[in-house]
């Protein structure tokens, strides 16, 4: 047999995790070149046209990885569509006419079924514990991204010589992604904190405070979303996203104890789960307004559940509040010009609202 | 020497531009088509602006640019002020009606809702990926009625029973409006149909969870149906304030936003006659493959979007 050549989905800097995790399978990888506008183009050409648009960028990216080599391919599994993109993007490559194996990535009813669910799928002669480590170390590894790029969101916006924090960043994502051992990885962790530490920022003591919440992919993959973290950053906003893998591994963690606490703090406003992070989209609304947060920004695919689930309820709560949340649907045509004059619409809207005066 | 302020709110359909004073008395002022040319379009439009203040004092120090062609224009003009059309129409509104609290927009291609309190914007909304409740499905359905679409008001007006058509798409606004005219209902009945549909959409759609209160203000080129005007006092039980001005609504905000900016040069109408081309060429340097525009002032390098990085930019100015 032809040995495996494994890529996955991209989504955001997480490649680092997933790349790692597949490594210590024994496995070549091989990771998707970085998303373009041909991966979009490649995706939504083979795609069926009303699927949500995150199965057009992973199927881009699949069939760019294949053409590199690829042969096996991991992908998660979700509570909606999502659940079911495994089987259609295999059947989609198949009529294309690439012999490609998927392995599922089911979460399982906790994490140590996980690991072993993927342990048998992979069907590795890795021990289960070093199936496990795998797991840990990939987990470390986003821990780690995710620190670095919640200071960036939080401070780009306020450095003093443009382009700095994007350079630390850069420089220690890739020091992550050549790192072999957690020590290793907790060390680069505690050097990239030391480092955007002395970054000289020039920070008003009062700066608009916007969280970015919504269905996860579009949350995470910046090329999905226009880069909307960064170009409310580089408007002077402190940028919170509060759903990160380091967010999504708590949840795992903690298993349903987890919706229950985002539940019981939601203030009424959701009183039993929700998908599609719709839970978290509704308590978190209700929570950072209280925290005195000057806005949201909900993104979710065109045709995705928080249009049933969630955005009712934030719709609601906006209202009775007069708290400014701002919702954007995404697919593979959206102009991107349409975005931007709304997050600056959004902008002034809340810099208005802080002055409480109209001004430039 | 009176000191003044230039806006241009180039939208997807209209050109609007106004010249204010100081103190936001409006001295000229001017709306035409943009038939998808904007730059021929301001040109046309500052034409028609310089006669209109030959004779006066006026003597603009600052520009403001907004509507979808705002960078374009903006940059043309070197603009003091490039702003979005809802900012502007928020400013612009408030300084004819500081107590708005709801401001209706419906324009050629889009529609939006400003919700203010207290002079302040707090909420706001813009159609997306719907087109059901804009200007040109309007126009578009006038064509089909044989109608011309500034009389649409007043047959609206002249309705006994205005028929049910389906608001909630255009496709679906469309076959309900052939089924209706083919059972024989009065053409009246009909665009009053239509109306009621337009103001349903709005108000589901783009005004979906919004505290609609009084005053409210509607502007855009569809506040100028007095049918659609019927149509929303109806169904928000309250009085709909249009303005004669309504249209110019963007350019006056974005004209007071000039001014605000605190930044002046003296702007020369002979820009006119200088010629700007657009060019659009594709980068190439990576699969982004990025699009890039450029427009020219007399052949030389102005401005240039569409890049998703500096690569293809620095290529254009710099050509080895």
């Amino acid at each position: 047999m032809e040995p495996r050549k494994v890529t996955f989905p991209h989504m955001g800097e997480y490649w680092i995790g997933f790349k790692a995790l597949a490594e210590r399978m024994g496995c070549e990888v091989v990771v998707p070149p970085r998303m373009t506008v041909q991966t979009l183009e490649l995706g939504t050409r083979h795609s069926p046209e009303f699927v949500c648009v995150p199965f057009k960028y992973n199927l881009g990216n699949f069939i760019e990885a294949i053409e590199l080599g690829a042969n096996t391919i991991i992908q998660a599994v979700g509570g909606c569509r999502f659940g079911y993109y495994a089987e259609v993007q295999a059947a989609i490559l198949k009529d294309l006419g690439y012999d490609v194996k998927f392995i599922r990535l089911d979460a399982g009813r906790n994490p140590l079924d996980m690991v072993r669910g993927f342990r048998d799928k992979m069907g590795t002669n890795k021990s289960f514990r070093d199936v496990k480590d795998a797991f840990f170390f990939a987990a470390r590894l986003g821990l780690a991204i995710d620190e670095i790029q919640d200071f960036a969101r939080k401070n780009l916006g306020f450095q003093v010589t443009p382009g700095q924090i994007e350079r630390i960043e850069t420089k220690y994502l890739a020091r992550l992604a050549a790192a072999t051992n957690i020590r290793e990885v907790d060390a680069i962790r505690q050097e990239a904190k030391a480092e955007l530490g002395s970054v000289a920022l020039d920070r008003p003591e009062n700066p608009l405070r916007v969280a970015i919440l919504g269905e996860l992919y579009l949350v995470l993959e910046p090329f999905s979303n226009y880069d909307i973290g960064r170009q409310l950053a580089l408007r002077g906003i402190e940028v919170h996203q509060p759903l990160t893998i380091t967010e999504m591994i708590n949840h795992s963690i903690k298993g349903f104890k987890h919706v229950d606490e985002l539940i019981a703090h939601s203030g009424g406003w959701v009183d039993h789960h929700l998908g599609a992070h719709g839970t978290e989209s509704v308590s978190l609304s209700y929570t950072l307004m209280k925290e005195g947060f000057d806005g949201v920004i909900h993104l979710k695919p065109f045709g995705c559940m928080p249009e049933v689930n969630a955005m009712s309820a934030m719709q609601k709560l906006s209202r009775e509040y007069t708290f400014p949340i701002l919702f954007i649907s995404y697919d593979s045509q959206t102009a991107e010009t349409g975005v931007n004059t709304r997050i600056e619409a959004f902008c002034d809207m809340l810099e208005m609202r802080k002055k409480g005066v109209v001004s430039a | 020497m009176l000191k003044s302020y230039l806006g241009i709110d180039i939208g997807s359909i209209s050109t609007k531009g106004v010249v204010v004073t100081e103190e936001g008395d409006i001295l000229a002022s001017s709306y035409l088509w943009t038939e998808g040319n904007p730059i021929g379009a301001v040109k046309r439009l500052l034409a028609q602006l310089e006669e209109d203040l030959t004779g006066t004092e006026a003597r603009i120090v600052a520009v403001g640019t907004t509507g979808s062609a705002r960078e374009l224009i903006g940059a043309i003009l070197d603009a003091q002020a490039i702003k979005n059309e809802i900012t502007a129409h928020a400013m612009g509104t408030l300084s004819l009606h500081p107590d708005v609290r709801t401001i209706f927009e419906i324009g050629g291609q889009d529609s939006k809702i400003i919700i203010l309190r207290d002079g302040i914007p707090v909420d706001y909304a813009m159609n997306t990926l719907c087109a059901a409740g804009t200007g040109s499905f309007l126009s578009s359905q006038a064509k089909r009625l044989g109608i011309q679409v500034e009389q649409f008001g007043d047959y609206a007006l002249r309705a006994e029973r205005p028929t049910k058509i389906a608001g909630r798409c255009t496709v679906f606004a469309e076959s309900d409006l052939v089924h209706k005219a083919q059972m024989g209902y009065a053409v009246e009945d009909i665009v009053a149909g239509l109306c009621n549909a337009i103001v349903s959409n709005y108000l589901n759609n783009v005004g979906k969870g919004k505290k609609i209160e009084a005053p409210i203000v509607f502007q855009g080129g569809v506040s100028k149906n007095v049918g659609v005007v019927k149509a929303f006092a109806d169904a928000t039980g309250h009085d709909i304030l249009v303005d004669d001005c309504g249209h110019l609504m963007g350019a006056l905000g974005i004209a007071l936003l000039a001014k605000a900016s605190g930044l002046e040069d003296d702007f020369d109408f002979s820009i006119r006659s200088m010629s700007f081309k657009t060019t659009g060429l594709e980068c190439g340097r990576c699969p982004n493959n990025c699009e890039i525009v450029c427009v020219l002032r007399d052949e030389e390098f102005l401005a240039g979007w569409g890049n998703r990085c500096e690569v293809g930019l620095e290529q254009i100015m710099r050509p080895e």
